[in-house]
Order: structure tokens, then sequence, then C-alpha cells
């Protein structure tokens, strides 16, 4: 299967990643020449097998339903770019 | 004695403790190499302070006469992917530029709390993506290895932990945190001719480690000898709460069980890694491996491991779509580079910024991740991937019930120029074909220095082993180390 430049700009715009025209162009064939060779795993016959989910076999551990590390406002707003009043500020979404 | 920093951690944290030297002496002489080396890049921050006062706390330990933790006063290097409190923490990266967290990782608190002090973040590939550490947004490091013969060209560390190796290799800290996702400790270790393990998925916490693939990732230790590691090892592995992978078991004591005497222990060979192609000089190194180990007492026997070479695509699915979502964290909102033009709305915030925060390699590999994860190739890509590495990890069983460790060489090379692989991705990525099976298997493996190449450059063996089994891989490479006498290191130039 080919990427084309269309399909480079799809996929960066679902990652969130701004990218020109050139941009494109240049990570077309890069990603081509990657995904190709990713594609001989479809040599193997995987029919019976179940994909790995875990390396370790190991069950997901619950704890009690209490706060544990609460009442930090403050640290954690310290490394947001922007912060007003105790909140992340961000551009104006609803007009 | 010459030099203190000729001493590893074994050396300094006993001669802290009989008060053979003081530990700021220890943190001083290590500082100033620190502060010498530029010309390699291997630091993003510098920490003297840290260490002095680690140092401070040893001296004032010793002078009362009370029982010293197990590191205190031995200064280290930290990667620069482990959150450290109010130190700058940018997994190399732009877009993490400034952020300092206000937490450190489990990884990093346990090494402070067995009394070591911190000499600096290491620098390494942009979010751990990167086999030669060209991926920095802070510039390459330099390996202070050179080619024989006058031959000055610059030389990948290896990567990413590449920050990691050449301070180790320079002598500019006794040992360092690594970490490693698809041979990130082992690869750099083999490159400088130092030793690194990468334990069982699990051992150590992920907590604050900056994430990149985290079904793969795991933190490790890196220094000169297999003993230091073991040390280092016993100091960052331990059960974690925070972390849901973390597993519930004690951690062994490493150092004080460590013997190089192989008699009774099976020895695989896999065949798969005869790889076409494969430098005549690595596979010589691999032949003297296998005496070395056959003198240690170990019987060997071939083994079959036949999904090896699906390893790395699977790995190449599995890595970037873990790393597509896991770097979604970064959209300029909570931490870090925020790019905002004039009138831009929220989605255009977060492509502008994410677009000058990442690098190249990191963007490529988002992009990846992204196809691959995306409707319609779903399971073409990612569930084949995920299927295919249970194959790979089967592989690994069955040869472990024939044998008790697997021994192969670490990389297919030994370090190449900085430049040279970088224009060709895959290229790159080849790089990792004998450390990416292990780690999709989540069994511990270890690099040690094994000889030199007609170079000059250090070649290094790897030891893979059963979940869990670390004391069996690291007393291979004991065993390996003590016929190797491996003892070459780098001419100072910088």
């Amino acid at each position: 299967m080919s990427v084309d430049t269309a399909t480079v700009k799809k996929v960066a715009s679902l990652a969130r990643i701004a990218i020109s025209d050139a941009d494109a162009e240049r990570l077309a064939p890069e990603l081509n020449n990657i995904l190709g060779w990713i594609e001989q795993l479809g040599e193997v016959d995987t029919s019976s097998v179940e994909p790995m989910t875990a390396v370790i076999p190991n069950s997901l551990r619950l704890r009690e339903d209490v706060v544990t590390e609460g009442a930090q406002r403050d640290a954690v707003l310290q490394n947001a770019p922007q912060g007003e009043h105790g909140f992340f500020t961000v551009p104006k979404v609803v007009e | 004695m010459s030099d203190i920093t000729d001493l590893g951690v074994a050396a300094l944290r006993d001669g802290i403790r009989t008060s053979k030297f003081s530990a700021r002496e220890v943190a001083d002489a290590f500082i100033v190499k620190v502060s010498r080396a530029k010309a390699l890049n291997a630091f993003i921050v510098e920490t003297p302070e840290h260490a002095i006062a680690a140092a401070t706390a040893a001296d004032e330990a010793v002078a009362k006469g009370e029982t010293l933790k197990p590191l205190a006063g031995v200064p280290l290097g930290m990667k620069d992917l482990f959150c450290t409190k109010g130190v700058q923490t940018t997994a190399a990266s732009h877009i993490l530029e400034g952020f300092k967290p206000v937490y450190e990782s489990t990884v990093s608190q346990k090494l402070w709390d067995a009394g070591a002090g911190m000499l600096g973040k290491l620098n390494l590939d942009q979010f751990a993506m990167g086999s030669s550490n060209e991926t920095s947004y802070f510039g390459n490091v330099i390996s202070p290895w050179r080619r024989g013969g006058g031959d000055n060209a610059p030389l990948a560390p290896g990567g990413s932990s590449g920050g990691s190796s050449a301070a180790i290799s320079a002598r500019l800290v006794p040992g360092a945190t690594g970490t490693d996702t698809g041979g990130s400790i082992r690869q750099p270790a083999a490159f400088t001719g130092i030793s690194g393990i990468k334990p069982t998925y699990g051992r150590c916490s992920r907590w604050g480690v900056v994430a990149f693939a985290s079904s793969l990732d795991q933190a490790g230790p890196m220094a000169r000898d297999v003993k230091d590691c073991a040390i280092l090892l016993e100091n960052m592995a331990g059960f974690d709460a925070k972390d849901s992978t973390s597993l519930n078991l004690p951690v062994p004591k490493w150092e004080e069980l460590l013997s190089g005497d192989l008699r009774g222990k099976k020895i695989g060979i896999p065949k798969e890694y005869r790889l076409d192609g494969t430098p005549a000089e690595i596979l010589a190194l691999w032949d003297r491996g296998i005496e070395w180990v056959k003198d240690a007492g170990a019987e060997i026997v071939e083994v079959s491991l036949p999904h090896t070479k699906y390893a790395l695509p699977a790995y190449y699915i599995i890595a970037p779509a873990e790393a597509s979502s896991n770097l979604a964290r970064y959209d300029g909102v909570r931490y870090g580079l925020r790019e905002l033009a004039e009138g831009q709305n929220l989605q255009g915030m977060y492509a502008a910024t994410r677009a000058a925060g990442f690098g190249e390699e990191v963007k490529r590999r988002i992009l990846i991740g992204t196809y691959v994860l995306s409707a319609g190739f779903y399971d073409a890509y990612f569930t084949q991937a995920s299927k295919v590495r249970t194959l790979i990890a089967r592989d690994f069983e069955n040869a472990f019930a024939v044998c008790d460790l697997l021994l192969t060489p670490t990389a297919p090379s030994a370090a190449f120029a900085l430049g040279d692989k970088s224009a060709d991705p895959l290229a790159m990525y080849l790089n990792d074909v004998f450390t990416v099976p292990s780690s999709l298997a989540g069994l511990p493996a270890m690099s040690v220095p094994g000889g030199l190449d007609a170079g000059g450059l250090p070649l290094g063996l790897q030891i893979i082993g059963r979940p869990l089994d670390e004391q069996g891989v690291l007393n291979a490479g004991l065993a390996i180390e003590q016929r190797a006498g491996f003892t070459a290191r780098p001419e100072q130039w910088w």
C-alpha cells in the first residue's frame, strides 16, 4: 500500500502536527519506505495466535477509592505555559 | 591513587565507607571532569550542588560513625528522561524545554534515598527515539572514542542513552541511569566499551520516566563493570504502587550473589542471529564469547528463535503506536512549549506547538504510529504486530526450555560516524536487530564489552535471560568480563 501526500496530511492532522506541503512531499516516500518494510509481517501466519497484551503476566491492581495526593492545584499549574485564576487557559473555543 | 575518577561505583562506595577519601573529594573530582568535557555534549544540565549535598551528607554520616546508606556519596549521571524535582527535565526535546517537574521519578528517588548524588542530567535521543544521539534538540552527543590511525571523525555514542554511555566511558561519572525500549541501554554500552543491563520488564518503576512506548520502556543501570551494574540495579529496582505494571516482588541481593562460575548452566546460541552481512569481527567476537562461557563451565547448545526476522518490523509498529498515544499529552496546555499565533484557535495551537516542539524523528514516529492505529489499518498492522510479538516471546520460552541463558552480539557493528545513517531511518533502525527481540519479550538482557575491532572501537556481547533471572544474566556477564580482560579506554581529546 502506498502513502500519498494527501494521506500524510490527513495523518498529520489526526496527530495534531502542522506540516507544510513541502514536509508532506518529503515525508511520503520516507513513510512508504518504512511501511513497505513493515509489511513483511503479513507473511507470518497468526491465525491461531492471540495478540500479546502484557509481556509479563500481571493483573491490574485495584486500590481504595480515596484521594491519595490531592489539593495540589498550584503544583499542577506550575509548569503551565499560561494559567489564570487557578486554571489552565487556552484560546477561546466557544464564540 | 592517581585519580579518584578512575574508580567505579563499588570502589568509591567502599573508599568513602573506610575513609580512604571523603565523599566531598569524590564529588569535587567528578564535578571538575564534567565541567571540562563540554566537547562531548553529554550533559544537558549540570547539577554540582546536588552532588555536593549528597557528599556532605555522606561525610557527616561517616564523621558521626553512622551506618552508611548503600550508595552514600556516590555521584551519578541521570538520563534526562527521568523527572527530577526542581531540575529541568526535557527528554532532549524543545517541547519540554524549561520543564521543571514538581515531583521525582521513583527510580531517581530510590537512588537519592540510597545516598547517591546527581552530577547532572544526561543528553539522549529525543524522547529516547534513536540509536545514535543525533535526534536531541540540544545537539549530538559525541563519543569519547575515536577510530585509530588519525581518523578524528566524531562517532556515535549509541542511543538512546548516549549521554550516559559517553559520560561513563569518558570517566565523567562512575555510573548512570539509562532506559531501554528496544536496546537503548545495551547498544550504547556496546558502542562505548561499558556495561549495562535492562532488567525484566516491571522490575524498575516507570513512574516519573518520560514515556516512549509503555509496554517496552524499562530503566536500568549503566556502569564500567558488571558488579557496579548489580549494585546500581539493586538500588533502582523494586515495587512501586504508582506504576501499574510494576512487579510486586522483593529485590534480590544481586551484588552479594554475583559469581562468574557457570558450571551447570546451559547457554543457547540462537542460529538466526548469524545474519548475512554481519561483519566477520562481530562473528569472531561471538565465537570468543562462546569459548569464554565454556571456560567458565557452561555447556553450549544451539537454539532456534524462528521469528527473529520479524522482531524489528513488529517493534516499529508497536513502539510508534504507543509513542503516538503517549506523546499526545504534549499539547501546549499543561506544560512545556506553547505556540499560539494571533487569532489562532485551539486546534491550531495544538498543531503549531507540536510542529515546533518535536524533532524530525519524533514526528516521523508519531505519524507512523498514528497511521498504523488509524481506522482500517489497526488490525492489519497493530493487531498483527501484537500477535507476532506473542510468537517472538514463545520462541524465547521454547529456547529457555533447553537452555538457561542466550549469548549473542549486542549490535551488528561497532560505533558508526555521526551522520553516516541519519539520512536513512531504516538503516538506523536495523542497528537494533539483536536487542529488540528480547525487549519485545520483556526479558532481562545485558551488554558487556568483549573486545575491540580493527579500528580500536569497542564491541559488546549480549546475554539474555529468563524473566526475573537478572542474577543469571549478571553472572554470565561477569564470567565474560573476567575473561575478556577489557581495559581499553578512550584517549582523552576533549
